[in-house]
């Protein structure tokens, strides 16, 4: 009987605590100076259930979220993954050096978190962090994201109304309302055709001409572009 | 420190069935080959750029230095594979006990895995470097990552930062770059630049306003370069 009673305590305890999942305090900031992050998609995942992997093509997924900001296709596919999803925190854009904050209880399987948003005025470029393995430990922890270019669409530097779809070359918009028009286009395909660090925007010093709708001196950057905050609780 | 004493521990019992053998005539005493104790890695490289192709990766194992330091002017191994993407005397590094190279460039967005074996674990360090072939004298690479505590199976990822070695002053000039984008000369022992390591400052390419430069928008590139996953194997 005692024996019993024993075994029973063990296998609840064992069983609560494969159910158990991670509390995470979720705050995430665009450190960039002139660029905006479209709706930022936050997963919790299985080692397999990635957003991206560099070095590898973009999914047609991916190639929606970093060419036009529609999250819809990869929310649809982390949900099929059995992933914890987090949708458009900053509810819309999240401006330069701005933050959003979210939480998320994670499934016991989900131990890795991931993110992505695409960056704007760019033609496939997005902020994105794969694959960070959850800490088991309480604490708050830090990490930073890097750019990175699908490798879907040529960076033209053109921005051209309705050009979100995939495949439709150019910007779809320049939130900041910063950039210009009538630029010739810059280098028409993208050589690099798998995931890769973004090189960049280039820009140029006419906004009514030149090669670039975009300002050399306003829609640069460098890496680190955006700064996760997480707390396990 | 169990990895440090287990292959003494191999070569000691190996030694002691040895002496036991050979003190004993009996023929049908078999005298053991003492079991080799190697160690070996792979290192999977991704290069991460829009358009510079990766000279052919050095990977060399060691115990002690570094390949290069920011702040101390580039040796002339350094300054060789970094300005024309030539490693074969940077491969033979002082203190290494392996080393191994890519036979061929990495691609952009393409990936390699190298494998090194060492017969030794302890105070083991890997480096890894490669040039920036579309640059005067850029660089990336690990310099002395310490694997010696790397369990079989355990990995390691890195992402490697962009160097400049201070040898060849950046003009992206013609005739100056050994990538593609020009394929100008490689390796000249004269030293036209600050002649100190520091981190590179980026190309900045004839569209950017450096007339007389090779180079354009894709050859532009930020940190990190390569994504580097160090598995140690065996």
């Amino acid at each position: 009987m005692k024996a019993s009673t024993f075994t029973v305590a063990v296998i609840t305890a064992l069983a609560s605590q494969s159910l158990s999942a991670a509390e995470l305090d979720l705050k995430l900031t665009n450190l960039t100076q002139g660029l905006h992050f479209t709706p930022i998609l936050i997963t919790a995942h299985a080692s397999d259930d990635t957003l991206f992997e560099v070095a590898m093509p973009a999914t047609t997924a991916l190639q929606t979220m970093a060419e036009g900001g529609n999250l819809a296709p990869l929310i649809d596919q982390a949900n099929a993954a059995g992933s914890d999803v987090i949708a458009n925190p900053a509810e819309g854009l999240l401006a330069p050096s701005t933050s959003t904050m979210t939480t998320l209880t994670t499934a016991e399987a989900n131990e890795y978190l991931s993110i992505t948003a695409m960056l704007l005025p760019t033609n496939d470029g997005f902020v994105g962090l794969n694959s960070w393995k959850i800490p088991k430990e309480a604490g708050t922890y830090s990490v930073y994201l890097n750019a990175y270019d699908a490798g879907t669409e040529g960076n033209n530097e053109l921005v051209v109304e309705g050009s979100g779809a995939p495949g439709t070359p150019g910007i779809p918009a320049a939130p900041g309302g910063n950039a210009g028009s009538g630029g010739t286009g810059l280098s028409s395909s993208d050589s690099n055709t798998m995931i890769h660090i973004h090189p960049g925007n280039l820009g140029d010093d006419d906004l009514a001409a030149g090669s670039s709708d975009l300002s050399n001196t306003v829609h640069r950057w460098l890496n680190p572009v955006a700064k996760l905050t997480v707390t396990v609780k | 420190m169990l990895a440090f004493n287990r292959p003494l521990m191999i070569i000691a019992l190996a030694g002691a069935l040895a002496a036991c053998s050979d003190s004993n005539d009996n023929d049908d005493d078999v005298t053991p080959t003492p079991e080799p104790v190697s160690y070996s890695f792979t290192l999977q490289v991704s290069n991460l750029t829009a358009g510079q192709p990766f000279s052919p990766i050095a990977v060399i194992a060691h115990t002690e230095g570094t390949l290069w330091k920011v702040g101390d002017p580039a040796t002339t191994a350094l300054e060789r594979m970094a300005e024309g993407g030539d490693n074969s005397v940077l491969l033979q590094f002082g203190s290494a006990i392996a080393n191994v190279s890519s036979e061929a460039p990495v691609a952009p967005g393409a990936e390699t895995t190298l494998t090194i074996t060492t017969d030794s674990i302890e105070e083991l360090k890997l480096s890894l470097s490669t040039m920036m072939v579309n640059t005067n004298d850029g660089f990336t690479g690990l310099n002395a990552m310490d694997v010696s505590s790397l369990a079989v199976d355990q990995t390691l990822t890195h992402f490697t930062f962009a160097y400049d070695a201070g040898t060849e002053s950046n003009s992206e000039a013609s005739g100056t770059i050994p990538g593609p984008a020009d394929s100008g000369e490689g390796f000249n022992e004269i030293r036209d630049d600050v002649n100190v390591i520091a981190m590179h400052p980026g190309v900045v390419g004839q569209q950017d306003g450096l007339t007389s430069s090779v180079l354009s928008s894709e050859h532009k590139f930020d940190n990190p370069l390569a994504k580097v996953v160090i598995t140690r194997t065996q």
